[in-house]
């Protein structure tokens, strides 16, 4: 996607965007080395990984956990490690993201 | 009314006086009594600033960035060691175009370790972003200080500036010092009017965030921008300021009897106190001598003091930090704006006053006697230096 790059005189001052929430608008996750698979038929939604995931990636729908975010998922693997089923695989990536 | 008081005092009592929301202070050495002050006023309920005592100058002065992104009126002091911890923050606070204003009681940097005063420190911070003014006495200071927040405010400045007052020479002796009133110091600073503050939540803003390859260039452009506008900023403050106080505030630098001088130094803080004595002693004497006290260092106000040396024969400028390597850094300065010029003094380069090494009028007179006969190109001399 080709994007217009501004000129110094049109940005905001000190480099402030204005607005929050800026990650919704980048995607974060293509330095990702391996990825969680997660599977939920072994799940017992306990949520410990969406509690500890440091990227708010783990998905979750009405209380219950529906997948990942993989925009935003840095594969770093803690879900996986805090899982006490064992539901979460940690797979190599191949490819991009 | 005049008061006796030493720079740190008068420094504090300025401080006290704009009363910032915020004071992010490290509380003990290398910092100066500023903070101690401050604190003081603090303790006692006389202002209502929130005190942050960190636990070190580097946690100082993310502090005061993070207090100044909220949207905070935010000040600081430190000194020498405490300046040199505070560096990697300092660059942020100028990238983010925060207005912090931190007066920096000049002292040499370690090693060897020494505490006394030279300019090593603040030409520590030369590239940092950071606009810095060098006050002569505890009056300058003061004055300086008040002046420093409205520039440094200034929707076309948005910098952080630091005041540089000699260590010990002048934070720690007592001098009369004028103070205005408190009610003008508040009305002549004014309501700060904070740029996207992050305490605005109903607004929310991103502060800091990564710049590729693709825009750090042009933000950095924007800062130099930001510099480029400070010395005009600068001009309208002393003006307002200069009737204020009845004080002649007026100009980039302080002209010293440097009209038809042919002989003239060129000197940052307390030391141009000092070479005023020996110029009117050798004028006194028929000798056609001046001074250029530098008030804004960063900017550099090249033309301007291009334009004010320019006619003279021999140009003697003092340095009192080494940029090891190189001549002294203020001597580069001078010499790269004169560059340019069609009539050109010979320019030569003293270092001088390392680590509190006093400063006597006769050397200074010794100096200008001495330029007579020197030579272009020459190399660093050195003011009372043990050969």
């Amino acid at each position: 996607m080709a994007v217009e790059l501004k000129s110094w005189r049109e940005l905001p001052i000190g480099g402030v965007i204005p607005g929050g929430a800026t990650p919704e608008l980048n995607k974060t996750g293509s330095w990702r080395s391996q990825r969680p698979i997660i599977d939920l038929e072994k799940c017992i939604q306990c949520l410990m990984c969406w509690l500890h995931c440091p990227d708010n990636s783990i998905l979750i729908k009405d209380q219950k956990i529906t997948g990942v975010d993989y925009d935003h998922c840095k594969g770093c693997g803690a879900c996986a490690a805090v899982c006490p089923v064992k539901a979460i695989e940690m797979v190599p990536e191949r490819g991009g993201a | 009314m005049k008061k006796v008081m030493t720079g740190h005092k008068a420094v504090a009592e300025a401080m006290r006086q704009i009363e910032p929301d915020v004071v992010a202070v490290y509380p003990i050495t290398p910092q100066s009594e500023i903070a101690e002050y401050y604190a003081q006023y603090v303790a006692d309920g006389i202002v209502h600033t929130e005190l942050v005592p960190v636990e070190s100058e580097h946690s100082a002065m993310s502090a005061c960035v993070g207090a100044a992104a909220a949207g905070a009126r935010v000040m600081t002091a430190t000194a020498s060691q405490g300046l040199a911890l505070m560096i990697e923050i300092l660059y942020i606070a100028a990238s983010m175009r925060l207005p912090i204003v931190m007066a920096l009681a000049n002292r040499a940097l370690s090693g060897p370790i020494n505490i006394h005063c030279d300019h090593s420190d603040a030409y520590l911070a030369r590239d940092s972003g950071a606009v810095q003014i060098f006050a002569e006495s505890a009056q300058e200071a003061y004055d300086y200080m008040i002046m420093a927040q409205k520039l440094a405010e200034h929707k076309k400045v948005r910098l952080p500036v630091i005041v540089n007052l000699d260590g010990f020479t002048l934070t720690h002796s007592a001098q009369v010092v004028e103070p205005l009133e408190d009610a003008q110091v508040k009305e002549f600073v004014g309501e700060y009017e904070p740029i996207y503050p992050l305490l605005d939540v109903d607004n929310p803003s991103t502060w800091g965030p990564f710049a590729m390859p693709d825009y750090y260039f042009e933000l950095k452009r924007a800062q130099q921008a930001a510099m480029e506008a400070v010395p005009e900023v600068f001009l309208s403050v002393q003006e307002e300021y200069a009737k204020l106080s009845g004080r002649p505030y007026k100009g980039l630098f302080e002209p010293y009897k440097l009209e038809d001088a042919e002989r003239v130094l060129v000197v940052m803080g307390s030391t141009a106190g000092t070479a005023k004595v020996a110029v009117d002693e050798l004028r006194a004497k028929g000798e056609k001598v001046g001074l250029l006290k530098v008030w804004l260092w960063r900017p550099f106000p090249r033309e301007e003091i291009a334009s004010a040396l320019e006619g003279a024969k021999v140009v003697a400028v003092l340095d009192r930090a080494f940029s090891f390597g190189n001549m002294g850094a203020l001597y580069l300065d001078i010499t790269s704006a004169l560059m340019h010029r069609e009539r050109r003094p010979i320019v030569v380069n003293y270092i001088y006053g390392l680590g509190g090494r006093d400063t006597s009028t006769e050397q200074l007179m010794q100096v200008l006697q001495e330029i007579k006969d020197a030579q272009p190109g020459e190399g660093l001399r050195y003011l009372g230096l043990r050969e």
